[in-house]
């Protein structure tokens, strides 16, 4: 996690329902959680939003007379089971005392190196110093005491009270970690050979020389160190012992490992990425004999897994929250709202099929509050394509997003890794039963797999009809697959088809990469949706647009070079149309942007090494001097840059990738003449040319659907005949085309008309058509396409129009009154609202951050106002741009004592401090900004109630370092605290009208 | 002159009908196009028809083009003999009296009353039509303008470049940097965006009005402080076609001094100007050239959103059944590929001409 000042988050610690957090600039942090007050929304009274707020800071201050504070550079807290007293454990070998909950130093308590030293044998000192202090825990039993281990592998048992070493543990090997048994008679060191110690705390004994006994699990060769270890007793048997890393160095040094180890039971979880933390949830109750841990939770670095540590063989649990998003990585996203309940239903069950081998044996283990959400109105799906060339379906009705079905698009054709050759359970297959006698028993866990196994298959474009459930996936590689929803499995061959977008064009030659080969023979497709057709755009260039009108059975999809038109229901292709300029040779030359590419990936690397640098260095601390310094080389890199230059030059005809298809879409409107409507196709470009055709579909008469099957009708096909040809003279790129109605509303999506799902469209009176450009949102009249309203939004604002959709505004006063609005989302990261067909500009505001290009590339809007969109590569942030509909986190934890009301203003506190700099929060010099608005809920009452004003976001995922000293029933505050801190970052800078995130 | 005009005979070709004026009195002869003589010869007759023996003459004819062309040598005699088709209109004019300047291939420094070009250009022009004036500069496409001097501070300059139909590049390069205002609280440096760059033979480098280091403050009437280079970037670029830039010039040596009525030294029309109109346009605009300028200058953004005009190529026609399309475009089988209309040709103007012809372009 990094904050919003950049500095990331090192540690967190909880205590009832107080947050603690250190970041990298050595501050430590205490949040709390307080009620928001409550407010009304819509005529009803709704609680207050909890949300988390810094009440204090603290920094360590350098010692006197050593100039560099590293020192005091914060290694290990501790906070005690009394919740009154944070243990603080420093690079310098000093532990510090505050305490809580104000952050108050107890200077009588200090315990610098020197005190332990002194007690010392002096064949063990050396002259020599600790290091640094590497854990500090607290006795299970015995309150007031605490193990305090050193880097050098010393461990002294300290009394508090008494500030006297009971006991000195004179550890020879590097220290790593520390656990007591819950008994108190023994605790385990990790150390970074690669090794444990059990070591014996027996009163009266104050100088231990050796452990009870010591052990290399992963040895003889040279292992990496053990960086956590815990040790957890249970009532069978043996103690269960948890521990990452300790892989051996040569062979398996570069794996993600943590080792689950009982009696003869032993198992390597292998991960995918860095294990950041660790932790059993198991029985704290002072008064059980027995640890009798029941769940493991891991946090990596890009996921969190759970073990269930109760079910013979350590399963692991399905996350409902929290699930990765980015398992592969994220290439496109699309939304569905107001799912009819038997898709739903169908896809719950195909995702349960999906998941029936790891049948959830046990509840999850983690309880993150009371939900005091109401259920959702409807049910919304989010669809996320893949580079791996999966389609990841989430539940997108509440604040969570919740997996609920994955369909995989690799089996429809045949790759080197053939999902075939791969055995179907590994508990059957020989193969994997020859492994487990291999040394160290790895297992895979975790869904996070960042390496595509062949980028072609990637997801680029998706379109899904939720009446007719057929699904339309469009990729890397230039496929096109239909897909329809089944409830049975299958075995069949998938229809191929083959479209040349590039006709007769002569002189072109292909430079990119290969059409994926359609595998031959039938492949068992699981429940679900399941391929009818595969459609290959010739050259195989990625897909640009996707277009489906089911009750046409028709598809359309765009490439750099063209776009086709497919009937699905006879499986033949109707149009093929070459967008090509004559000129654009580059367009040929392979995938989209391969020479901007070049020069975005050069300067990535430059970044990641610029930045692996920074981030490699360990406890780096971001001095005063330092700084200055960034600051001054800064300032000298601006003045001897030369300054950015931007040629001005209108758009030209020739300019490369003219070709490339931007929209596509199907309407049922006047084009021929103001008298007859019928099916038409609409394709928009990169260079501003508008192609349409008018489209004969058999059974498809003026305006309503025919019953199909008639003897003759069979014989008929689909004919496509170019209607018109339009190019804005501007020649910026088509974003999206849209037609409206008589009424100026949009025309209803296919079967919503003809179900009675939605008002019918006027087909009375003249048709318009809404063309958005990069540069300009024009509402053509149909049929004879004369303009009638612009909006010259690059002219007037300097932006440019990214991402278009047409969406509905419901009232909050009135239930039946609504409105469609443009929003317009531009490069600058603002959205703009405008009026349909006026187009007058309604409101704008800033969205994203203007140089968060994947974000502003990634976003969808929802169609009653919302929107998606990654803040990182696994995170959606959720916004609303309406009043009516918003998606906000309610939930309640319990508490033991009461929430406060949120304070009028924090970081007032400034007691007199001897020793210790007390921040307040406005005062740092770097821009300290972790002010917290008053409360989050506060905007959305100031604002007009049928404006579409407000918010609600939440944030999905988490990644960052976690070290929960004490499992209790709050522990799972963590997710929402963490939501809760996210919400608070976004909110800050913000003017509190405008609450658009 | 219609009268004369009328009489026109029918003559062998080898004979070149002379139509000579002086003063108000025309001779008409003919000479035989193959044996012209010599100008000394062919300049004594001329002298005889008139019968101005005695007078020094400036000899001038005009050529197909219309333009007044001298004749004072036997080449030059050669020529517009060999050229005239069939009529050769000579104007003889006293040396003494003599306007040097009615001579040039340039028709724009064409004396107002040499109505005669008007009439070789366009010989149907009929006499209700009031006389043709082409000689004056908005009869012709502009190029670049400053307007709006009159309610612009002297310091500042705002320039009109027409891209419109131009095969020049606009051809030049902003970037940031930042420029010393004067405030109420004193000196004060505020970023800015400045020409940085001009590309030899683009048109802002050709019309000589902006330079390296002009800081540009508007863009088509919206103020630029506070955007970032890519915005400005943007905006010129979506104003591309008729973009109207407002700088504060580097070197303020040349700035416009302002006359007191305003209306002279505005320059030049700051109405939209159609490329394709401007062909031919004259009646309408001759009307608007005595308004105070100023008037029609200071443009409100809309009236220069007549000049994006797209593009609508119909593809069969309304009246038709679109099943039977133009031949071109029926496709028997399919998939069906359309040919490709070439819409993207270099310019727009004459993607659009060519089009025209085939009749089937609906211009917006």
């Amino acid at each position: 996690m990094i904050d919003n000042c950049g500095h990331k988050v090192n540690m967190l610690c909880l205590l009832q329902g107080r947050l603690l957090s250190l970041l990298d600039d050595n501050t430590i942090h205490l949040w709390e959680l307080a009620a928001g007050s409550p407010r009304e929304v819509g005529g009803v009274k709704k609680e207050g939003v909890i949300s988390l707020q810094e009440v204090d800071n603290y920094s360590l201050p350098g010692r006197p007379g050593i100039e560099s504070c590293s020192a005091t550079r914060v290694t290990v807290l501790l906070l005690l089971k009394s919740c009154e007293l944070l243990c603080i454990g420093t690079e310098g070998g000093g532990v510090y005392f505050l305490e809580l909950p104000h952050l108050l130093p107890k200077e009588s308590q200090m315990l610098l190196q020197d005190q332990v030293t002194q007690s010392l044998p002096d064949n063990y000192r050396c002259g020599k110093s600790l290091g640094p202090v590497e854990s500090l825990q607290e006795h299970p039993q015995q309150t007031g005491k605490i193990l305090i281990g050193y880097s050098r592998g010393l461990v002294v048992l300290w009394d508090l009270s008494t500030r006297h070493a009971d006991q000195l543990f004179l550890g020879k090997q590097q220290l790593e970690s520390l656990i007591w048994e819950r008994s108190g008679n023994l605790f385990v060191s990790s150390h970074n050979d690669g090794g444990y110690s059990v070591w014996a705390v027996t009163s009266g004994n104050a100088c231990n020389h050796q452990p009870v006994s010591s052990t290399i699990p992963y040895g003889p060769f040279p292992c990496k160190a053990i960086n956590k270890i815990l040790w957890r007793t249970t009532q069978t048997g043996s103690p269960v012992m948890l521990y990452s890393g300790g892989m051996p160095r040569a062979s398996y040094g570069d794996r993600h490992c943590l080792t689950i180890q009982q009696d003869k039971e032993h198992v390597t979880l292998d991960f995918t990425s860095r294990v950041i933390d660790f932790f059993t949830v198991h029985s704290i109750e002072q008064e059980k004999e027995f640890d009798d841990p029941s769940a493991l939770v891991v946090l990596l670095e890009e996921e969190l897994v759970v073990i269930d540590l109760q079910t013979p063989g350590w399963p692991s649990l399905p996350t409902p929250y929290l699930a990765p998003l980015h398992s592969s990585a994220i290439t496109c996203s699309c939304h569905i709202s107001s799912v009819p309940s038997k898709l739903w239903e169908r896809l719950i069950n195909a995702g349960k099929a999906q998941q029936g081998r790891q049948q959830m044996h046990r509840n999850w283990p983690i309880c993150g509050g009371k939900n005091l959400a109401p259920p959702p109105k409807q049910q919304e799906l989010l669809l996320t394509g893949h580079e791996d060339g999966t389609v990841h379906f989430w539940d997108a009705s509440g604040v969570a997003l919740t997996p609920v079905y994955k369909l995989s698009t690799a089996n429809v054709f045949h790759t080197d890794c053939d999902p075939s050759d791969d055995p179907q359970d590994p508990s059957d297959d020989p193969d994997m039963q020859q492994q487990e006698e291999e040394w160290p028993p790895f297992r895979k866990v975790g869904c996070f797999d960042p390496y595509s196994d062949d980028p072609r298959l990637g997801i680029q474009k998706i379109s899904l009809c939720k009446y007719s459930n057929k699904l339309v996936v469009a990729g890397t590689a230039g496929q096109v697959i239909v897909l329809g929803l089944s409830d049975e499995p299958s075995d069949h061959l998938v229809d191929v088809s083959v479209v040349d977008l590039l006709q007769d064009r002569e002189g072109f030659t292909w430079k990119g990469h290969d059409k994926l080969e359609p595998r031959l023979k039938p492949a068992p497709f699981p429940p679900g949706f399941q391929p009818l057709v595969l459609v290959q755009c010739l050259p195989p260039a990625s897909v640009t647009a996707v277009a489906l009108h089911a009750e046409w059975n028709l598809i359309s999809f765009g490439t750099s070079h063209g776009f086709g038109l497919f009937d699905y229901h006879r499986r033949n292709a109707v149009l093929a149309r070459c967008t090509l300029h004559p000129n654009d040779s580059l367009a040929m030359e392979g995938p989209l942007s391969r020479v901007k590419s070049l020069k975005k990936s050069l300067r990535q690397s430059f970044r990641r090494i610029r930045k692996s640098r920074v981030s490699g260095k360990k406890r780096t601390i971001s001095t005063p001097t330092s700084k200055v310094q960034e600051a001054n080389a800064a300032l000298a890199e601006q003045e001897e840059v030369a300054p950015v230059q931007r040629r001005i030059e209108p758009r030209s005809a020739d300019d490369s990738l003219s070709g490339v298809v931007r929209c596509l879409c199907f309407a049922d409107t006047f084009l021929r003449d103001g008298t007859h409507h019928g099916p038409t196709l609409w394709a928009g470009t990169n260079s501003g040319s508008v192609y349409t055709y008018a489209l004969e579909v058999p059974g498809v008469g003026s305006g309503r659907v025919c019953e199909r099957g008639g003897t003759n009708e069979s014989n008929l096909c689909v004919e496509a005949v170019l209607g018109k040809e339009i190019q804005l003279m501007h020649r910026a790129p088509v974003v999206s085309i849209c037609v409206l109605d008589g009424r100026g509303k949009p025309l209803p999506d296919p079967y919503e008309a003809s179900q009675d799902l939605a008002i019918t469209p006027d087909m009375t009176s003249a048709h318009s058509v809404l063309i958005a450009s990069e540069e300009q949102l024009k509402v053509f009249s149909l049929p004879k396409v004369s303009a009638k309203t612009k909006f010259k939004l690059t002219a007037h604002e300097g932006c440019r129009v990214r991402k278009v959709a047409l969406v509905v505004f419901s009232s909050t006063a009135q239930e039946d009154y609504n409105e469609h609005t443009l929003v317009c989302l531009t490069n600058l990261g603002d959205m703009h609202l405008f009026n349909i067909p006026g187009l007058r500009p309604q409101v704008r505001y800033d969205c994203i951050r203007k140089e968060d290009i994947s974000g502003i590339a990634s976003c969808v809007f929802t169609k009653n106002g919302q929107g998606f969109y990654l803040i990182s590569p696994s995170e959606y942030e959720r916004f609303s741009l309406s009043a009516k509909v918003l998606t906000e986190p309610l939930c309640s934890i319990q508490l033991d004592r009461p929430l406060e009301p949120s304070p009028a203003s924090d970081g007032t506190m400034t007691q007199p401090q001897a020793n210790g700099t007390h921040k307040n929060q406005m005062g740092q010099a770097e821009g300290q900004t972790e002010e917290v608005p008053s409360t989050l809920s506060s905007p959305i009452l100031d604002t007009p109630l049928d404006s579409p004003l407000s918010c609600a976001d939440l944030t999905l995922g988490s990644t960052g370092e976690l070290t929960v000293e004490d499992v209790r029933d709050f522990l799972t505050t963590v997710d929402e605290a963490e939501n809760n801190l996210k919400n608070i970052k976004e909110e800050e800078g913000r003017s509190p009208g405008i609450l658009i995130n | 002159m219609n009268k004369n005009h009328r009489v026109q005979s029918s003559r062998s070709l080898s004979a070149v009908e002379v139509k000579s004026k002086f003063g108000a009195e025309f001779r008409r002869f003919s000479l035989d196009r193959s044996k012209p003589g010599r100008f000394d010869e062919f300049y004594g007759l001329l002298q005889h028809v008139h019968r101005i023996p005695n007078v020094e003459l400036l000899v001038g004819y005009a050529d197909v083009h219309g333009d007044l062309l001298p004749i004072n040598n036997d080449d030059n005699y050669h020529k517009a003999i060999s050229t005239a088709s069939p009529l050769l209109r000579l104007f003889l004019q006293r040396k003494e009296e003599a306007d040097y300047t009615a001579f040039g291939t340039d028709s724009l420094t064409r004396k107002k009353n040499t109505v005669l070009s008007a009439v070789l250009l366009r010989p149907d022009t009929n006499r209700k039509k009031p006389p043709v004036i082409i000689s004056l500069p908005r009869d012709f496409r502009p190029v670049s303008s400053i307007i709006d001097v009159d309610i612009l501070p002297e310091t500042h300059r705002r320039v009109r470049l027409y891209k419109h139909g131009q095969e020049k590049p606009l051809g030049f390069y902003i970037r940031d940097g930042s420029s010393v205002r004067v405030t109420a609280q004193g000196l004060e440096k505020l970023p800015g965006i400045f020409i940085s760059r001009m590309v030899p033979g683009g048109l802002a480098e050709s019309t000589g009005l902006l330079a390296v280091n002009d800081e540009v403050l508007e863009v088509n009437g919206i103020e630029v402080a506070g955007k970032s280079l890519d915005q400005v970037t943007d905006m010129m670029i979506a104003n591309s076609h008729n973009l109207i830039i407002t700088v504060k010039p580097a070197n303020q040596r040349n700035n416009v001094v302002r006359s007191g009525g305003g209306g002279a030294a505005s320059g030049s029309s700051g109405r939209s100007s159609d490329s394709g109109a401007s062909y031919y346009g004259y009646s309408s605009q001759a009307a608007a050239a005595s308004m105070p300028t100023h008037i029609i200058q200071n443009f409100p953004v809309d009236e220069l959103e007549s000049d994006d005009e797209d593009l609508v190529i119909e593809a069969g026609g309304e009246a038709e059944p679109i099943r039977r399309a133009p031949s071109n475009y029926s496709m028997p089988s399919l998939p069906r590929y359309e040919p490709h209309l070439n819409l993207r040709t270099a310019t727009t103007s004459v993607s659009r001409r060519s089009l025209e012809e085939d009749g089937t372009v609906i211009t917006l």
